[in-house]
């Protein structure tokens, strides 16, 4: 059946991308990439997923007249509606604060919200000090 | 009614496999807000994981405690983002 095959490829469209999300935290060197992972592939793949259960719920409703399965369908596309208006929200207030508190790129090397250039101290961040003692030389 | 027990259980499994890579995040994050990045993500995916639940067992209030869920995991996100700002209440 042919839900049944759309039902599947959903729930392995999310899964996979919720795996991209957990793979992304380790991998990613900084706390603003990593929340470009962790905010942006949860979103996508928990679209897919709740829109899987949706699925599952209207052909409970629509094939064997189960009024479970609408309930079950228009209460998951409200937890859906609910992460679709808080995880965007949630991720700036995130990275505005850690802005803030003074953590920045990893290989930044001009803040642009404050027009100044970031002080690096030591090892391979010195590279990216002299680009920009460079960059400023050329201008 | 609807025999998808196993098929949920296997994407339960991959959830939680999910779950405990943001978890070591949590653990070795250098910085405190890639920690609070860390929760966020689980908490998105526990809403995830507590609707597949109420779909793989018929229960329609595992759904409506993962709508709460994600409401109050939203505010706390925002407090403690509110925390690191160092603003006032």
């Amino acid at each position: 059946m042919i839900f049944d095959i759309i039902i599947y490829i959903f729930l392995g469209i999310g899964v996979f991308f919720n795996a991209l999300a957990g793979v992304g935290l380790l991998r990613f060197p900084d706390v603003y990439t990593r929340l470009h992972a962790g905010t942006k592939c949860t979103t996508f793949g928990s679209i897919f997923i709740i829109g899987s259960v949706i699925l599952i719920g209207l052909k409970s409703w629509w094939f064997s007249n189960d009024t479970n399965g609408s309930v079950l369908a228009i209460h998951s596309a409200f937890a859906l509606i609910a992460i679709l208006l808080t995880n965007p929200a949630g991720a700036h207030a995130i990275a505005r604060a850690a802005h803030k508190s003074g953590v920045m790129p990893a290989q930044a090397v001009i803040d642009e919200l404050q027009d100044k250039p970031i002080e690096k101290k030591t090892g391979k961040k010195t590279i990216s000090k002299t680009a920009f003692s460079k960059k400023e030389g050329e201008q | 009614m609807i025999e998808f027990f196993n098929e949920y259980m296997i994407v339960l499994i991959a959830i939680l496999l999910c779950i405990i890579m943001a978890l070591v995040r949590v653990i070795i994050g250098p910085t405190i807000p890639d920690r609070v990045v860390g929760v966020d993500t689980i908490n998105t995916i526990v809403i995830v994981g507590m609707v597949i639940f109420g779909a793989a067992y018929e229960e329609v209030i595992y759904i409506d405690v993962a709508i709460v869920y994600a409401l109050l995991s939203f505010i706390s996100t925002l407090f403690i983002a509110k925390y690191l700002e160092g603003g006032e209440f």
